[in-house]
Order: structure tokens, then C-alpha cells, then sequence
């Protein structure tokens, strides 16, 4: 059973006409860990590739790609990578469900076309950064 | 949270990482995550609830300031 709707694709798919370049988004599982919820974020990454010809999927085994993984920083599973012309640090932990898949959509937009919507100060002031900046935001499905 | 994917995509410099909560009981203990969204950078500077770009720009300073 899929879990977007026919209205989540259309209204996902009418997102998807600013994706402006080549999006990968590469999953790590681990079924011993968490098979459920790995699972899950697996069908949903596959369900959202689908809507647009730009998006590629890849899916490592944390356990087994274990060089790949730290390359990327990722110690938990379900993890998804959201690369465009290059890594640029977006992840995501669990199942990007609810007000989450929103993020991951916008997340892969803004991936593809390497133009975050920031003003121009802000755009500066991050250009100056001198040290490496480690956000984590909590969230909830609701 | 738009606002730090979009940092990241703005500087090298910026990873961000959004967690599911309710997923991950141990690191929302760790990070005594009681509201979402809750932010922490550099596991030195956290605020709870959404803040406009500003704010969100000065707490991301902030936290590379030297102590």
C-alpha cells in the first residue's frame, strides 16, 4: 500500500517543477536495528523519487557501508542524504513523515538548485563562517 | 526546519540534521528535547519553537563564537 496519496503526488509533484538539477537521495538502513521504520523510510524516499525524473535513490546498509557512512557522518538508521551538485549537509533521521515530509520536499528543491531562499545578510554572514556549524533540529510528525 | 537546510546549502561550513523526535527517545533525552522543534548548534547553543531568520542567524553565530 503506498503511503502517498494520489492528492500528496500531485501536490508533490506541482513542488517538484522547480527542481532545477540532479537530486540523490541516499538511504541508510539497517533491518536489525529498526526494520520497520527502515522499511518505511525506504518505500517513502522510492515513492517521492518516482514523481520526478531528477531524483536518483541509493540505499546503503549502515552496518555494511560503513566507509560510506562516516564519509557522511551518519550514525543512525532510518537516515536519508539529500545531495545535489554536491553534499551539502542536509540529513534527515527517521521517517520524514507529516510536517517533516514538507522539509524533505523543500529540501530537495533547494538541493537542486544550490539557491537557498536566505537574504542577502545572512548569505554573507554564513559566507564568513570560520568554524563548522553542527545544527540538529527535533521534530514531530505533528 | 527550512531555515537550516537552506544555511546549509549556503555554506560548507553548515551540516544540519532533522530528527525525528519520537524516533530517537535516546538523543531527544540527551538533548532534553521537551517541545519541538528545538534546535541545537554545536550542542553549545539551543532554543525551542521557530524564530525568524535573524534570530536563527544569531544563535548559529553564536554558537562559533569563542568562549
Amino acid at each position: 500500500m503506498p503511503i502517498l496519496s494520489a492528492r500528496d503526488q500531485d501536490a508533490v509533484r506541482k513542488e517538484f517543477e522547480r527542481i532545477a538539477g540532479a537530486v540523490k537521495l541516499v538511504v541508510f538502513s539497517q533491518s536489525l536495528a529498526a526494520p520497520e521504520l527502515c522499511q518505511q523510510n525506504e518505500q517513502l524516499v522510492r515513492e517521492v523519487a518516482e514523481l520526478s525524473d531528477k531524483i536518483t535513490v541509493e540505499v546503503l546498509n549502515l552496518a555494511i557501508d560503513r566507509e560510506r557512512a562516516e564519509a557522511y557522518g551518519v550514525d543512525q538508521v532510518p537516515a536519508i542524504v539529500v545531495e545535489g551538485s554536491r553534499d551539502w549537509g542536509i540529513r534527515f533521521y527517521g521517517v520524514p513523515l507529516g510536517y517533516e515530509f514538507s522539509n524533505l520536499i523543500d529540501a530537495i528543491i533547494v538541493a537542486s538548485t544550490g539557491e537557498p531562499t536566505l537574504s542577502e545578510e545572512t548569505l554573507a554572514s554564513l559566507r564568513a563562517l570560520a568554524s563548522d556549524v553542527d545544527i540538529k533540529v527535533f521534530s514531530t510528525p505533528t | 526546519m527550512r531555515l537550516a537546510q537552506h544555511m546549509s546549502v549556503a555554506s560548507e561550513r553548515v551540516r544540519s540534521t532533522v530528527i525525528e523526535a519520537t524516533e530517537f527517545p535516546e538523543l531527544s533525552r540527551a538533548y532534553q528535547v521537551m517541545g519541538v522543534p528545538k534546535v541545537v548548534i554545536n550542542d553549545r547553543v539551543q532554543f525551542e519553537g521557530a524564530v525568524p531568520e535573524p534570530d536563527f542567524l544569531g544563535a548559529v553565530l553564536q554558537a562559533v563564537e569563542t568562549p
